[in-house]
């Protein structure tokens, strides 16, 4: 993928996958799904064995839209052979800073989801699927429910499906607020009622012992609303959006500063940074024509980018190598006006708010980082606080980091996939906003450090009126 | 404040009966409680320990985890104002400033008069719509200040809020703090596939047809 290619061609043409239903007001019902080809897969699927389902799904190259990236098909393939019974949990708990599209996938057009369960469970042999939807989302449950009831009615969930000798339940599951629930084993933990705190693993993924010590898939919700199109249309039709590597569509939602924020589904791995950021099709450039700062990639959790990165194509390999993720899909966009300390603040108080406290690394860390940087806002910094930030980064996140790609700056980037002293990622997601800000925004601290400044909101403050 | 009351007592059993393993319905129970009571109640926690076969205390340990649960009253309106990255960006510190000057509470406490409790809240995944909030978790999008002004007025009047209403296809129905959706999941009986016992169940009958491992 060069530079020349895509920005003398413009964004790739817009296809439609999963949001192909959004435009219809009466999307979330069981009348237009069947209307615009909803069950058609399943009756597909039906017809042939549930080997095919899988052999087609391995074949599209689906990757997992939760965070991770991780093949589809291939995951399946990781339930022990002759352990039952296995189960699906999807994963609808949506909570990483900027991120939005599950809610909508859920909302708009549930039934696809469902579809994408059923296909799942027939594929791979699940013997229960247990949907669970972030506890905030009230709307989101109530359209699953009432979508789950419109198709137990008409046959297509529950005993014999369509008649066949398939029959699974898909049991609406809802959480009471808490962002590690999203962490698989913390899903699974959560849904066995207990606190929702992380296992250790490896050495056992959920594929192997998960929900009630069985072996479970667990799928993002965008993960599974892809399937019904890939099974009715085919791999190779999915193959023909999106690169080699990262096939087919996917959903991303730009926020921040830009002039048409918006959920955008767009062909992965081949659409670029600055597409999405500067097309007119999409969010047509910074506010105000702003110069543009930063941006966060893939979630909160992600290290940030900047401008030279504007070119990078949606795709995982080329993200990872200079140095952070696509992770959920989330792109916050930073104009030039934002304080950098305080952005950085803003997201590890999020981790220090949401840490579970298993382990203390990311316990006591996440908390320290918070406490550090909020003294440095408050105008009560002190000159050995930016060496204690990297340091504590450090103990959660251990260093010292090899640049993935960049080693400008007097600091290397958070190395990525981070190392971890956790038992989970949560922690070391604390650590990437730090690391990216300082190394790029070091002068920003060190004048909030030897100027004494005021803290007032973050939106308010404009290049030259700061004190 | 109280156990469950019989019709819910007959939800709770339906809820449980979903579940291989009934403390799996701890979570749905806490918030049938809440749904009663507007918070989760000693009272409950003991009868919600009664009907999934586990302790008072294990019922406590999860309650306690999770920020919906309110373990004392609140206001019948919960307003919970994002203030994560993507809203920060575009003025939600100024919002939640607005929103605790007017109503004279700081985020956290509620109105003298028990209508309305404030919150500072993380990313609700309405980002693009920034800033953002939610009355007892019905969403508000693109809210300022006067806008906010309006939410509150329509429901101290009683009256169902327009303004920046999320869903204008919805009702725009705002119940009582304690219920989320007004949908529940039913599988009717003859329809129902059967819970897949973890100790129990064998390969599923579909695959020995199709012949897929
Ligand atoms: C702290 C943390 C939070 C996560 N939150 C979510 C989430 O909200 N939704 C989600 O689908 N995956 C989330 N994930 C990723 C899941 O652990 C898991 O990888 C994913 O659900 C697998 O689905 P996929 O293979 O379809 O992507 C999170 C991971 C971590 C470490
Ligand atoms: S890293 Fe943080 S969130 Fe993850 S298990 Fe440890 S304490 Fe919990």
């Amino acid at each position: 993928m060069t530079e020349e290619t895509v920005v003398a061609a413009g964004p790739p043409p817009i296809v439609r996958i999963v949001t192909q239903r959004f435009d219809h007001p009466d999307s979330h019902t069981l009348d237009r799904y069947v209307a615009t080809g909803g069950y058609e897969a399943l009756r597909k699927a039906l017809a042939g064995s549930p080997g095919a389902v899988v052999d087609e799904v391995k074949s599209s190259n689906l990757l997992g839209r939760g965070g991770a990236g991780f093949p589809a098909g291939t995951k399946w393939g990781f339930t022990p052979p002759g352990v039952w019974p296995r189960y699906l949990v999807v994963n609808g708990d949506e909570s990483e800073p900027g991120t939005y599209k599950d809610r909508q996938l859920m909302e708009r057009d549930p039934h696809q989801l469902i579809e994408g369960c059923l296909l799942a469970c027939y594929a791979a042999g699940l013997s229960q699927c247990f949907l669970y939807v972030r506890g905030e989302m009230a709307l989101a449950q109530e359209r699953v429910a009432k979508a789950l009831n419109e198709a137990y009615a008409a046959g297509f969930v529950g005993r014999n499906i369509l008649g066949s000798s398939f029959s699974v339940d898909i049991v609406l599951h809802w959480g009471a607020g808490a962002y590690i629930v999203g962490e698989e084993t913390a899903l699974i933990e959560s849904l066995e009622g207990n606190r929702g705190m992380p296992r250790l693993k490896p050495p056992f993924f959920p594929a192997a012992i998960g929900l009630y010590g069985k072996p479970t898939i667990v799928n993002n919700v965008e993960t599974l609303s892809n399937l019904p199109w890939i099974v009715a249309n085919g791999a190779d039709a999915y193959k023909q959006y999106g690169s080699e590597t990262s096939p087919g569509t996917r959903m991303f939602a730009l926020s921040g500063h830009v002039k048409r924020p918006g959920v955008y589904e767009v062909q992965h791995g081949v659409t670029t940074f600055r597409d999405l950021l500067y097309s007119p099709q999409f969010c047509g450039g910074i506010r105000d024509d702003n110069r543009l700062k930063m941006f966060i990639p893939g979630g909160g959790s992600a290290p940030w980018f900047f401008e030279e990165q504007l070119d990078l194509p949606l795709e995982a390999r080329p993200v990872g190598a200079a140095g952070s993720m696509l992770g959920s899909g989330a792109i916050v966009v930073m104009d030039h006006t934002t304080d950098a300390v305080k952005a950085c603040l803003r997201v590890v108080r999020f981790y220090a708010r949401e840490s579970c406290g298993k382990c203390t690394p990311c316990r006591e860390g996440t908390n320290w980082l918070e406490t550090i940087l909020q003294r440095i806002v408050d105008g009560h910094g002190r000159p050995s606080d930016l060496d204690k930030l990297l340091d504590i980064g450090d103990n959660i996140s251990p260093g010292p980091y090899p640049a993935a790609s960049w080693t400008d700056g007097g600091l290397d980037a958070v190395p990525f996939p981070p190392r971890q002293t956790t038992i989970c990622p949560l922690g070391p997601s604390s650590v990437a906003p730090v690391v990216s800000a300082l190394r790029r925004f070091r002068p920003e601290f060190e004048a909030k450090i030897t100027k004494r400044s005021v803290n007032i909101p973050l939106h308010v403050e404009r290049e030259g009126t700061r004190v | 404040m109280a156990r469950l009351e019989p019709a819910n007592v007959e939800i709770a059993h339906e809820i449980i009966s979903r579940y291989p393993r009934p403390k799996s319905a701890l979570i749905p129970l806490l918030h049938l409680a809440q749904e009663q009571d507007g918070w989760v109640s000693d009272e409950a926690m003991v009868h919600i320990a009664e009907l999934v076969g586990c302790t008072p205390a294990e019922v406590i340990g999860t309650c306690s985890f999770y920020e919906m649960f309110k373990r004392e009253p609140v206001g019948r309106y919960l307003v919970n104002v994002c203030t994560n990255i993507a809203c920060q960006l575009l003025g939600a510190e100024d919002l939640l400033h607005h929103a605790e000057r007017t109503l004279g509470v700081r985020a956290g406490t509620t109105t003298p008069d028990g209508l309305f409790t404030v919150e500072d809240v993380e990313c609700i995944a309405a980002c693009t719509e920034a800033p953002c909030l939610t009355v007892n978790y019905r969403y508000f999008y693109k809210v300022g200040p006067s806008d906010f002004d309006a939410i509150i007025a329509d429901l101290r009047a009683g009256r169902r809020p327009t303004r920046c209403a999320a869903e204008p296809g919805e009702d725009g129905e705002i119940p009582a703090h304690g219920t989320l959706h007004r949908v529940r999941q039913s599988i009717p009986g003859d329809r129902r596939a059967g819970n897949a016992d973890p100790d129990t169940a064998g390969e599923p009958a579909w695959l020995g047809a199709g012949g897929a491992s």
